[in-house]
């Protein structure tokens, strides 16, 4: 099959089979998409951060823990330190490089279990009504009260400072606007013939939520979770600063700002150049998630 | 119209349901407030940060470890220490903060003032910025201006703002030398103005004590600005997306049609139909804010209550956190509830 | 009237935008200091234990014997006793007060308020409350032990002839404050003889009162009208809370403030050629250790050990990250004090600690968590010890958290390696002495928390009687011979690992003469300085 041949199989106004018109709709969202040029520089500076993460091990130009007590607090450029060095010596481009994974790690982590805590609790509410939904959702409220740092503070705290720690109070933090979207979902769906259909043949709740319910409810979580990655990364970035992320001699970004605050008056790179990785990687992803809604959702969503 | 006993019998059915919402409502705040109470209270129990240690420091002998654990009532099971708390804060008393030595009643006081101000302020820069860019962003909906104005918007939704904050704090008191540095006063300033309402601008104002106002200006207005950025790029989004939908009604058209200027049309109609969502919205940017400034607090050394939160919470001084944490969640839950009566009271549909 | 509101608010914010501050600097009779008074719980000096609290407490209440803040090397002096002796058994000490002190409340001084405030202090029993029960004097004996026998009288007995300057020099500390009697019990709820009210309100015989203090925020002090010494310049004192470095050092720069108390390394390199500005730099007692937990078997071995010291970038650590802070300094006495020892018998050799590696038990080392706090300075030093330890081969992990969580588990005796500061309670050696080298009874039952040689499992009942021999004896030459002994055995033999001894840089106006942070001994005094 040619390009062309290809292009027109995707296009075509008739599909003619399932998979053909799924393929279809992505590849029309895709068009879409580049079309788009915010949301395509996004995509492309996330690739970019991606990579860098990948290859950190070809692309660094020194070990990102190696410290030189002589050699600390030079400016970009000097004796091979592409962006400077930190205050015990090491080499600042190297670990922003091998940061990147840190980020992409835990944004990847909290974007699994989020959702997941939240589908589990809102389809669960929404299908199960009555007292059971009136006690879900209230504690859903408890959490939707909480001031958010504070509470990802105190569930650090009493967990320990951490990577994995930080990840679970993120999570804690964030999944009860999940919550509420599958909730909402399962409502509307709940009552529809095709459920009704279902349980006529038999089906139990478990399988009815497990294998009908959460199908369903996973588009709008994924463009949920799609818009959150940013505000994830920023909270994982402020408990880093705040000294409850990663631990030294660990190259996360945050911790990284925490420690070249210090120097920003006389070394403002120190701050400054992992102030910019976290800008970059969250407006990349601000970008593309603003794009992506665009796509999947012209009227403009109002929440 | 009719007779009596029919009025009557009309208003009883739609009395009692308005009583029994409003039972709900009340309840609904006392469960949500106790079960906050409740998590934090854990937490603060299995935070393995000893608040004994806290209160006597590194020297202390066993003896005086052991008194001081009785002190604190950390002898009894952890229910009947959760309802005494729970039994004291409805009598008022939030207890004593273990790191101030003070009454968390007197602390709250202190501080929350302080945030109050910076959050009001932070909004109203918000609004004054953001409302009108959303609105010419729907306008020109597709132009360099709807660009910009999402662009500006994303940015402030993407900057680390502790970083932002250190940033414009070098720029502007560091190098500039336009702004105050961190803190909320100049340190000469301090104890002239008898405080009323513990907010500094409206306490200097009120005596006219323009010195010291202009003074407590130049110290909040960078985190208030920086505050400002992150709901304008909120509140200018959601403008936008109220607008665009008000824009394409039909009674716009009609309204073209029937020769209004273009004006008249934005703000004399459209605009009017979005008032309601626009006011829950801030009403939202703003209980954000109020939870949302530890980080500006910290860099900004402002003595707000999320810096007075989190720095207790680290010495696992439970009580100041507790009492700011009800503070903070009261809010939240109030400003909530608001916002829904007000959408109730106002939006015709929602009648 | 509501529009010239406006208009005045409108005009008072149009003037900042272009104008920096109104003042360019400080009144000249006022003295503003940025620093660091987050430790700040209470203003008792019955209970007072922290570095803030105790710079408050020297400038507000007066002590029986002090030191001369221009004359810290010439030892304690006379300030409420003019005059003291001690019997013939060395156990009982008579001090005659003197006369024309008053207390900010109009009350003159008398011995009836020594004897309240001493009491007081052992009755209370807070933290501190063992610098003075040490000497035998407890919440049972204080009626026979401390008594005024008339207004100018006070006589305090004690259990044993301690060495007189191990007492006075006790008595100097900030426990040794005394209080207003007469306004502390009108204070007084539920017999707490006024601790409650003394946490926020002073009142003392010293140069200054304090007006307010804002907890995390700010402490302002005024003129004690009623010091009977010369009129100190500054009639009022702001210690401001500043959290930054940098933030105090652009504050001096632009002369918001007189005294900036926390500067980095970086930022006094930066105040260099900064015109009117100066940074005076002065020895102050606090170590910086590590020490090693005898409970774990890798830290038990001695070889071990060795080869940490040997494995311990000093000068590295001194010359960069902590350069003109701290000095290398080994042994537990801080220079400056009795006895200090100032030989330094370790210094970075990764070759001696390869060849004490060997030696040991465990030739490929192993894991060892190091236990720090999340202050910048201790986390720097931990990243250069990994750095350094990993070179042989120990796969060193670092444990942080708060000071509250670090010290828990330091307590409970379960961490490999603590990294930690050590500051003297009171300046006597055996302040120091006292903790690293005193734990007879190493069970856990003994519950020892205080001594720190106790917290590392490090039972030493030999060494524990030549410290305890050292207190009573009253030949100070002698004396201070026995403290140069220990310390060499100390050095050798003990799981502690002492690097560093602080040097405090405080940067100031030019102007500003005669602050004196209170060097190796005591804290600052206000009263002094001129400007």
């Amino acid at each position: 099959m040619t390009t062309a041949n290809l292009r027109d199989w995707l296009l075509s106004d008739a599909p003619t089979s399932r998979r053909q018109a799924r393929f279809a709709s992505w590849y029309k969202g895709w068009l879409t998409l580049r079309s788009n040029t915010l949301a395509m520089v996004g995509l492309i500076v996330l690739a970019l951060i991606i990579l860098a993460a990948i290859f950190a091990p070809v692309l660094a130009t020194h070990d990102p823990y190696a410290q030189d007590l002589g050699q600390r607090l030079l400016g970009a450029g000097h004796s091979g330190h592409l962006l400077g060095t930190d205050s015990l010596g090491r080499d600042i481009y190297s670990r922003l490089l091998y940061g990147a994974r840190i980020s992409i790690y835990i944004v990847l982590l909290v974007a699994m279990v989020a959702p997941l805590v939240g589908l589990i609790v809102g389809t669960v509410s929404g299908y199960a009504g009555g007292w059971g939904d009136v006690v879900l959702m209230r504690i859903t409220d408890i959490f939707l009260a909480f001031p958010r740092l504070i509470l990802a503070l105190a569930f650090v705290a009493a967990l320990g400072a951490g990577i994995e720690n930080a990840v679970l109070a993120i999570s804690l933090t964030a999944w009860p606007p999940y919550a509420r979207i599958a909730r909402a979902e399962t409502l509307t769906i709940r009552n529809s013939d095709y459920i009704h259909a279902i349980r006529l043949q038999g089906a139990g709740p478990f399988r009815i939520v497990t294998r009908h319910i959460w199908p369903l409810c996973i588009s709008s979580l994924v463009i949920r979770v799609t818009l959150d990655m940013a505000g994830i990364i920023l909270t994982a970035a402020a408990l880093g600063f705040l000294g409850l992320g990663a631990q030294p001699p660990s190259p996360e970004w945050g911790a990284m700002i925490s420690e070249g605050r210090k120097y920003i008056l006389d070394y403002w790179w120190v701050a400054t150049f992992p102030g910019l990785a976290i800008f970059a990687i969250s407006l990349a992803f601000n970008l593309l998630g603003d794009g992506l809604r665009d796509m999947l959702d012209p009227k403009e969503d109002t929440a | 119209m009719t007779d009596m006993t029919n009025g009557e019998g009309r208003r009883g059915p739609s009395f009692a349901p308005w009583l029994s919402k409003t039972l709900t409502t009340l309840v609904t705040v006392a469960v949500t407030l106790l079960g906050l109470l409740f998590v934090t209270f854990m937490i603060g129990r299995v935070m393995p940060i000893d608040p004994v240690l806290a209160v006597i420091g590194e020297r202390a002998t066993q003896a005086q470890y052991d008194a001081t654990y009785l002190e604190l009532g950390l002898d009894k099971p952890l229910l009947v220490q959760f309802g005494i708390y729970v039994s004291d804060v409805l009598q008022g008393d939030l207890g004593k903060s273990i790191r101030t030595g003070q009454q968390v009643t007197t602390d709250i006081a202190r501080v929350f003032p302080a945030t109050l101000e910076l959050a009001t302020l932070g909004t109203l820069i918000g609004v004054a910025i953001g409302v009108p860019l959303g609105v010419l962003a729907a306008v020109k909906r597709g132009s360099w201006i709807d660009q910009v104005a999402r662009l500006v918007g994303l940015v402030g939704y993407s900057m680390p703002i502790f970083w932002l904050g250190l940033v414009g704090l070098l720029l502007f008191y560091g190098i500039l030398g336009w702004v105050a540095g961190p803190g909320r006063l100049g340190i000469f300033y301090q104890g002239i103005v008898e405080p009323i309402t513990g907010m500094l601008l409206v306490d200097a104002a009120l005596r006219g004590e323009w010195t010291v106002f202009r003074d407590a200006f130049s110290h909040i207005i960078l985190p208030a600005a920086l505050l400002g950025y992150y709901s304008l790029a909120y509140i200018s989004r959601m403008t936008r997306s109220f607008m665009l939908e008000q824009l394409s009604a039909e009674y716009v058209i009609t309204a073209r049609v029937k020769g209004l200027s273009e004006w008249q049309v934005i703000w004399g109609h459209a605009f009017r139909n979005i008032r309601i969502q626009l006011i829950t919205v801030i009403a939202l940017a703003y209980a954000n804010l109020l939870e949302g400034s530890v980080l500006t607090e910290i860099i900004f050394a402002w003595p707000g209550i999320g810096s007075y939160i989190t720095t207790s919470l680290l010495a696992n001084d439970m009580n100041s956190v507790l009492g700011g944490t009800i503070v903070i969640g009261s809010i939240f839950v109030g400003i909530n509830i608001l916002s829904d009566l007000l959408y109730r009271f106002f939006d015709p549909r929602a009648k | 009237m509501k529009k010239n509101f406006v208009a005045a608010a409108v005009a008072a914010i149009m003037s900042v935008g272009v104008a920096a501050p109104v003042f360019a600097e400080t009144p000249p009779n006022m003295l503003v200091i940025a620093n660091r008074i987050d430790d700040i719980k209470t203003l008792d000096p019955g209970e007072s234990f922290e570095f803030a609290g105790s710079d408050v407490s020297r400038n507000v209440y007066e002590k029986l014997v002090n030191f001369d803040p221009l004359d810290l090397d010439a030892g304690y002096q006379p300030e409420l006793a003019e005059s003291w002796e001690i019997s013939e058994d060395g156990k009982t000490i008579t001090f005659t007060i003197a006369e024309g002190h008053v207390f900010s409340s109009g009350n003159p001084v008398t011995a009836k308020d020594a004897e309240f405030s001493l009491r007081r202090a052992v009755l209370l029993d807070k933290t501190p409350s063992f610098i003075l029960t040490q000497f035998g004097l407890t919440a049972d004996n204080v009626e026979e032990t401390i008594k005024a026998t008339d207004d100018r009288t006070l006589v305090l007995t004690l259990d044993k002839p301690y060495a007189l300057s191990f007492v006075l020099n006790c008595l100097t500390s900030t426990i040794g404050g005394i209080v207003d009697m007469a306004s502390a019990m009108e204070n007084e709820v539920d017999g707490d003889m006024g601790n409650d009210w003394l946490r926020t309100n002073t009142v003392g015989s010293g140069p200054y009162k304090v007006v307010e203090w804002k907890p995390n925020e700010s402490v302002l002090m005024d003129l004690n009208p009623n010091f009977h010494g010369d009129k100190p310049a500054m009639e009022r004192v702001i210690v401001q809370h500043i959290q930054e470095s940098a933030t105090q050092r652009l504050q001096l720069e632009r002369g918001d403030i007189d005294v900036a108390r926390n500067l980095s390394p970086e930022d006094v390199a930066g105040l260099a050629d900064v015109e009117g500005v100066k940074v005076v730099d002065e020895l102050r007692g606090r170590l910086m250790y590590f020490s090693a937990n005898q409970k774990k078997e890798l830290m038990a071995d001695p070889k071990v050990i060795e080869a940490l010291k040997y494995a311990t970038d000093y000068a590295g650590m001194s010359d960069s990250f902590l350069k003109g802070q701290y000095t290398v300094h080994q042994a537990f006495l801080p220079l400056t004090f009795l006895g200090a020892l100032e030989e330094k018998p370790y210094s970075y050799d990764m070759d001696a600690a390869k060849a004490a590696l060997a030696e040991s038990g465990f030739p490929d080392c192993g894991p060892i968590k190091i236990s720090v706090r999340d202050a910048q300075e201790r986390m720097d030093i931990a990243q250069s010890l990994q750095n350094t330890w990993g070179q042989l081969g120990c796969d060193v992990e670092l444990i942080v958290g708060t000071g509250a969580q670090t010290l828990d588990r330091y307590r409970a005796r379960e961490h490999d390696i603590y990294l930690g500061a050590w500051g003297p309670d009171y300046p006597d050696p055996n302040t120091n002495a006292g903790t690293f080298a005193v734990n007879p009874d190493n069970s856990d039952e003994a519950g020892a928390t205080g001594l720190l040689a106790w917290r590392n499992a490090w039972g030493i009942p030999e060494m524990s009687e030549k410290t305890l021999a050292a207190v009573v004896e009253n030949d100070t030459e002698k004396r201070k011979q026995m403290y140069l002994d220990l310390q060499r055995e100390h050095q050798k033999t003990s799981p502690f690992g002492i690097m560093f001894q602080q040097i405090e840089q405080n940067g100031m106006g030019a102007s500003v003469e005669n602050f004196v942070a209170g060097g190796a001994t005591t804290e600052v005094s206000y009263w002094v300085i001129t400007k």
